[in-house]
């Protein structure tokens, strides 16, 4: 019997657990450790941030899905991980600490066969002083701050109806920070409601962004075919700010927020404040605080992990220039080149480097998107993560058959505003590789023919949609593994 | 929010006064029903095919 343990129930790691339960025979175990009891689909949590759908829209219990799928529930969070066992263990294992209110403070050594670590980001508010809900600035990166947002949303639009005028700041809250796309989005949802009021003439509404190009998206940008031309995302991601009323500042680093204040420095050395009254700014990521520890107690984090916190995978992580950068740099199989039976999902695995250039102000300060991971990829990693584990305990095999780098995955970005059949619009991009690969394609580093950006209703029903078919499908109901991550 | 007259009268050259801006027919397309119908398909077809030949 085999034993494999998934540490993060997020979209990466639940997915690997549902797909390792299914390819495996029951005989084997499948353990998901995971801190929070909910499973929540990030992506939706724009319309919670927005009082469109309430936070239990987006969420669902995992207990029973897990009791249902035959998979063993551990409510706990992961604190190391001990890949060559101990002096008490002779197998592998994973240090937990429970977090249920029954079961507050216990520790408890769980050995495995195989590992997962799907801990996804934390995040890193503290990087930033004064970011985050606790403080000054609103975040939509988990569904009880994207409640908090719409809390303190409300109350802008309220001093809004009484004639007053408001400033909203929305982007990145840190010179490295990713996900830019979410920030996008719920400034489009902020844009879309207060024109819904028709309080447009009250409202000034900011993008800012550490892109050095709008349109960039950590993704070092993207070429698509629009109006008989090959468009940048550039102008076709201005031309979506600017039908939306939103100006915007780039190039900035946003390193301090005080209450209704944020301060940032730009590519170009200088410094500057922005007044807002609300403020949703995305907070760097950070990895987990996972630590590793050998045979003999060593600490062996700066090895199994990057300086991030972001676990070491097979990718070629040898520092080399921009222009040397290559599409064949990012991994496929997600392995430790370390420990043979430890594999990192979604967004814990550690990126080569990142996708868009990195840029330095003369300051010193490095100020450009970190690579995202979410959503799309980080299930079909996932997915991957698990067949090839299966294959491995089915055969005994030591090759992996199953190979997801993102240098040959595809993305849809969808960027909706509004809500409803004929009420919502949302922008859709597409883009193929996510990494762009100039070796195969010269001209513009993706497959022109599959990168797409349009606007319409249709985008608006695809989230929508999207929204419906991957909540049944995390849910693990009939036919689940049939939809594509 | 300001046009984009007031724009440049009070930021002339700024940027966000020269993003392209969709015209009236543009704007009906993105709600035609029919089309958007058929966009819906198209690009959940599209997607799902570049889904699954991302990976093996």
């Amino acid at each position: 019997m085999a034993k494999v343990v998934v540490l993060g129930a997020g979209i990466s790691g639940h997915t690997a657990a549902l797909y390792l339960k299914k390819l495996l025979a029951k005989e084997h175990a499948v353990i998901m450790i995971s801190p929070n009891s909910n499973y929540q689909w990030v992506p939706s949590n724009i319309w919670v941030g927005v009082g469109l759908m309430d936070p239990n829209e987006v969420k669902f219990k995992l207990a029973p899905v897990y009791q249902r799928k035959g998979i063993v529930y551990k409510q706990a969070k992961g604190i190391s991980i001990h890949p060559e066992g101990s002096s008490v263990h002779e197998k592998p294992f994973v240090k937990i600490a429970y977090v249920t209110e029954e079961m507050q403070g216990k520790e408890e050594d769980v050995t495995y066969d195989f590992l997962v670590n799907a801990t996804g980001p934390a995040l890193n508010f503290k990087a930033t002083p004064g970011l985050g809900p606790d403080l000054y600035s609103n975040s939509v990166c988990a569904y009880d701050h994207a409640h908090h947002a719409w809390h303190n949303l409300e109350k802008s639009l309220a001093k809004m109806e009484k004639g007053e005028h408001q400033t909203f700041l929305i982007g990145t809250g840190h010179a490295l920070a990713t996900c830019q796309g979410a920030a996008f989005e719920y400034a489009l949802n902020i844009a879309f409601e207060i024109d819904k009021r028709k309080l447009n003439h009250l409202a000034d509404i900011i993008w800012i962004s550490n892109e050095y190009e709008l349109g960039d998206f950590g993704m070092g940008g993207a070429y698509i075919k629009r109006g008989g031309y090959i468009t940048p995302t550039s102008i076709f991601t201005a031309s979506i700010l600017s039908e939306y009323g939103i100006r915007w500042i780039k190039r900035a680093g946003v390193y301090k927020v005080e209450e209704g204040k944020a301060f940032y420095e730009l590519l170009d050395g200088s410094y500057h404040e922005q007044s807002f009254d609300f403020a949703m700014l995305i907070p760097g990521f950070a990895g987990a605080g996972l630590k590793a520890y050998n045979k003999s107690g060593e600490d062996i984090s700066a090895t199994v992990f990057a300086a991030n916190g972001m676990m070491k995978v097979d990718a070629d992580y040898t520092p080399k220039p921009y222009e040397e950068w290559k599409a064949s740099d990012w991994p496929s199989i997600y392995q430790s080149p370390y420990y043979d039976q430890v594999y990192a999902a979604g967004i814990a695995f550690a990126p080569p480097h990142s996708m868009s250039k990195p840029m330095e102000s003369p300051n010193g300060t490095k100020i450009f998107p970190t690579p995202p991971r979410t959503g799309m990829p980080s299930g079909v990693i996932g997915k991957v993560v698990a067949q090839n584990i299966a294959y491995r305990i089915k055969t005994g095999k030591k090759d992996h058959p199953h190979t997801g780098s993102m240098a040959r995955q595809a993305a849809a970005c969808i960027v909706s505003a509004g809500y409803g059949f004929t009420k919502g619009q949302a922008a859709t991009m597409t883009v193929s590789p996510i990494v762009p690969d100039w070796e195969r394609y010269p001209e513009y580093g993706r497959d022109i023919e599959a990168t797409v950006g349009v606007v319409g209703l249709a985008g608006h029903w695809m989230k929508l949609f999207m929204h419906y078919m991957f909540l049944y499908k995390a849910k693990a109901k009939f036919g689940w593994s049939l939809i594509p991550e | 929010m300001a046009t984009i007259q007031e724009r440049l009268q009070n930021k002339p050259y700024a940027e966000y006064a020269y993003a392209t801006r969709p015209m009236r027919m543009t704007m009906f397309w993105r709600r035609c029903l029919i089309k958007q119908f058929y966009m819906f398909w198209k690009l959940n077809l599209k997607i799902m095919m570049m889904v699954v030949k991302g990976h093996n």
